[in-house]
């Protein structure tokens, strides 16, 4: 079969890279050939596959050598659970530097050594927000074909993917990129549920899963194992090759967003009751003493 | 009289005649650019210092050439870093001909080409790092540099390196003035910006660094010429003058300059700008704040030269306003020869000016000292108050042409052939080529010095020699068949 691009976005801390991967390794549980690749400084996208922090991401090593130019794929891919292969692109530490800059280098370079050869899927996962162009790097043409948003419940997890879903506009009338659908962390906030699908329908996508919240995810996560490896007949386990099979049967479903207004969304935030209607009468008004 | 009337019609004609090529949008924003000076009007009513049009072809330069090129690249015993990707640096290699004395590599550096060289990594990592060693590589290499400043390409304000604490850290640990320039180059609309830049880094981290409580010991006629980058050895033709009629001259800049002498500025008891374009923002602060009074002097051609020589003379007591005389009256014998052996060759030849921030008017004089007459001028990079400095120099009826499009050079140069394109070297090779003879007023076309007395038979003979060149006779325009 022909590679499948795929990529993985949400806002910071909503546990995307423990999705993608306990995700991932439910596909590569179903016979495919995976490559991750971790497009965040802080190269923690594999932790769970390798089972160790990925030390030598690929901007580590192109500055220890000189140039990215110097470097071999050898050199940057490991191999974790169920063959799955993994890089990380790495880059600055934080307030330094160009992180998106990195990102872009890193992935020309993968491309240009060939990493994408014989594996099914590619899968990136991308810090936070679509913040600078070095972030839309795997949305844009002949990368990633389909995204899949991670979001919860909350508020800003929304606003996030709302965010997003402009990002992935911009770049899918040019490109081929398309919007794959929401995946919803539960958090357990109020009629999580039908506002995840509710927002879904409005950006014009599923909502393609719902994972709810159980604690071995964290057990696996403090032995930095995937929940498919550290106990595989669990009942998140199961979810999550509910989740993998779902993404497999997705091929070509993908839409072109489209993201609605910040009113539109506190519409939506009011209609479920998460918000109350602003009172304009004490806007920016102090507490009185 | 009618003949001044046909050169406005004419020259109106031709504006509206350019701007009906362009599309609308860009029209209405070029018609804003372009006038005919009205005899008795405070300005040349035209807009200014504003964004080109994109695709026009402009000739302006960018915010690290006003720093780099311009204000900070001929101080000539400091090592100024080109900071980022190499090309920036490269391209800008040597100088504008800022002449200076010194060995270039040893105890100066304008000539030289020194720059970080960013890589890839330097710009996902930052580059502070790097910036660091560069420092310590360069008082190594360099040992009687007096100083070290860093000159900002795009990249820096990009991924938003802090030069300013490597400056401040570093300055101490090699116990020399470092100076971190925020020149990127995508900042403002031209190099006009870049010197704005260059001088309020002149003011923070030379003047608040300098100890003006040390001993000094002054006198009455202390002058500081500034704003005079010594091109060809203009600083030099003029400085003989300023002596000459009794004045100290403590410092000079930043042509051939020390960065002693930029620290003396607040020392002076007069300041005088030559280029008020790039460096009226520094002279404006030292008489705010020291209260040194500044005076904008033009010394190109006997006229100008006498005029500037009493301006400054003014502000002095009598044994300096005799001396100005003294001076004036020495050299016009000489001046007059020159006069007497171009002026019949070149009266009533018509010249098109376009230069950057200063010469469009300080020229004019020199011109009309030969019999020669201006225009049509602009700048590239001038800003309003030098559009009201130019009334004082132009005649009715001048065509006026700020930040001029390639295309409207052309078509103007076209129909009103004057006698000499005066501009850059960009220019120089299209209008040969239509057969107009053309000196560059940039550089001086290797020439110069054009300053003062001296400067001005160098100008005269320039001139002649352009437009009375045999060579002219040898081509053939399809226009005179």
């Amino acid at each position: 079969m022909s590679l499948r691009q795929i990529a993985f976005y949400g806002k910071g801390g909503i546990g995307k890279s423990t999705t993608s991967q306990n995700t991932l390794a439910a596909l590569a549980e179903m016979g495919q050939k995976i490559l991750i690749v971790g497009c965040d400084p802080k190269a923690d996208s594999t932790r769970l596959i390798l089972h160790a922090k990925a030390q030598d991401t690929v901007l580590s090593l192109a500055a220890d050598a000189g140039s990215v130019e110097d470097l071999e794929l050898e050199d940057v891919l490991r191999v974790g659970y169920r063959d799955i292969r993994c890089v990380e692109s790495g880059g600055p530490e934080p307030g330094v530097g160009c992180a998106g800059r990195g990102v872009i280098t890193a992935i020309n370079f993968l491309e240009e050594n060939g990493a994408y050869d014989g594996v099914d899927y590619v899968s990136y996962d991308v810090l936070g927000d679509v913040v600078c162009g070095g972030f839309a790097m795997p949305i844009r043409e002949n990368k990633a074909q389909e995204i899949y948003i991670v979001m919860s419940g909350e508020m800003m997890a929304m606003y996030a993917a709302n965010n997003i879903s402009k990002g992935i506009l911009k770049y899918a009338n040019a490109g081929g990129v398309r919007l794959g659908g929401l995946i919803c962390n539960e958090r357990q906030t109020d009629k999580e549920y039908e506002l995840a699908d509710a927002l879904a329908k409005k950006l014009g996508t599923s909502l393609i899963h719902f994972v709810p919240r159980d604690n071995v995810v964290q057990h696996a996560e403090l032995r930095r194992m995937t929940v498919l490896e550290y106990d595989p007949g669990s009942k998140q386990a199961a979810e999550y090759r509910t989740l993998a099979q779902k993404i497999h049967a997705n091929k070509g479903n993908g839409t072109i967003p489209t993201p609605i207004t910040m009113d539109e969304l506190e519409d939506l935030l009011l209609e479920f009751g998460i918000m109350q209607k602003e009172d304009e009468s004490i806007v920016g008004k102090a507490k009185v003493a | 009289m009618s003949a001044v009337l046909d050169d406005k019609t004419r020259n109106k004609a031709l504006i509206n005649e350019v701007l009906e090529v362009y599309p609308e949008k860009a029209a209405k924003k070029r018609a804003k650019h372009l006038n005919v000076y009205e005899e008795g009007k405070p300005d040349c009513g035209v807009k200014s210092n504003i964004k080109s049009l994109p695709g026009v072809m402009t000739i302006r330069g960018c915010a690290y050439a006003g720093s780099k090129g311009v204000v900070w690249g001929p101080i000539k015993d400091m090592v100024h870093v080109s900071h980022g990707p190499v090309g920036c640096g490269q391209y800008s290699w040597s100088t504008r001909r800022n002449y200076y004395n010194g060995t270039t590599g040893v105890d100066a550096f304008g000539a030289m080409q020194i720059t970080s060289d960013f890589q890839e990594k330097d710009i996902v990592f930052g580059g502070d790092k790097k910036l660091d060693k560069l420092v310590d590589e360069i008082t190594q290499v360099f040992p009687l540099a007096k100083g070290i400043s860093v000159q900002s390409e795009c990249p820096i304000g990009l991924i938003g390196d802090d030069i300013e604490a490597v400056s401040k850290k570093k300055s101490k640990e090699i116990d020399l003035p470092m100076v971190p320039v925020r020149c990127e180059g995508f900042r403002g609309v031209s190099q006009s910006l870049g010197h704005h830049i260059a001088n309020d880094a002149i003011r923070d981290w030379v003047f608040d660094k300098a100890d003006y409580n040390a001993p000094f010991e002054s006198t009455p006629y202390d002058v500081v010429l500034m704003a005079d980058y010594n091109i060809g050895g203009d600083a030099w033709s003029s400085r003989i003058l300023l002596e000459e009629m009794g004045l100290r001259v403590i410092g000079q800049g930043t042509g051939d300059a020390t960065l002693k002498e930029i620290e003396m500025m607040p020392r002076a008891k007069l300041l005088l700008l030559h280029c008020y374009r790039s460096m009226n923002y520094i002279a404006r602060h030292v008489e705010e704040k020291y209260g040194v009074p500044w005076f904008e002097y033009n010394l190109f051609g006997p006229t100008k030269i006498a005029e500037s020589l009493r301006g400054i003379a003014a502000f002095f007591d009598d044994t300096i306003k005799e001396k100005a005389e003294q001076v004036i009256a020495k050299y016009t014998a000489l001046s007059q020869a020159v006069i007497d052996k171009y002026k019949p060759r070149l009266a009533g030849k018509k010249v098109m000016l376009y230069v950057g921030g200063l010469r469009p008017r300080h020229v004019v004089g020199a011109y009309e000292d030969l019999g020669m007459e201006v225009c049509g001028t602009g700048y590239e990079f001038g800003h309003g108050d030098d559009y009201q400095r130019t009334t004082h120099y132009v005649k009715d009826g001048t065509l006026i042409y700020d930040d001029v499009t390639s295309f409207e050079l052309e078509k103007f140069a076209e129909k009103i052939r004057p006698d000499l394109m005066a501009s850059g070297v960009k220019e120089k090779y299209i209008f040969q080529k239509m057969g107009i003879p053309f000196r560059q007023m940039h550089s001086w076309d290797y020439s110069g010095p054009y300053h003062g007395y001296d400067g001005f038979a160098i100008f005269a003979r320039d001139m002649d020699m352009a437009i009375n060149s045999p060579v002219w006779g040898m081509t053939k325009a399809p226009w005179k068949k």
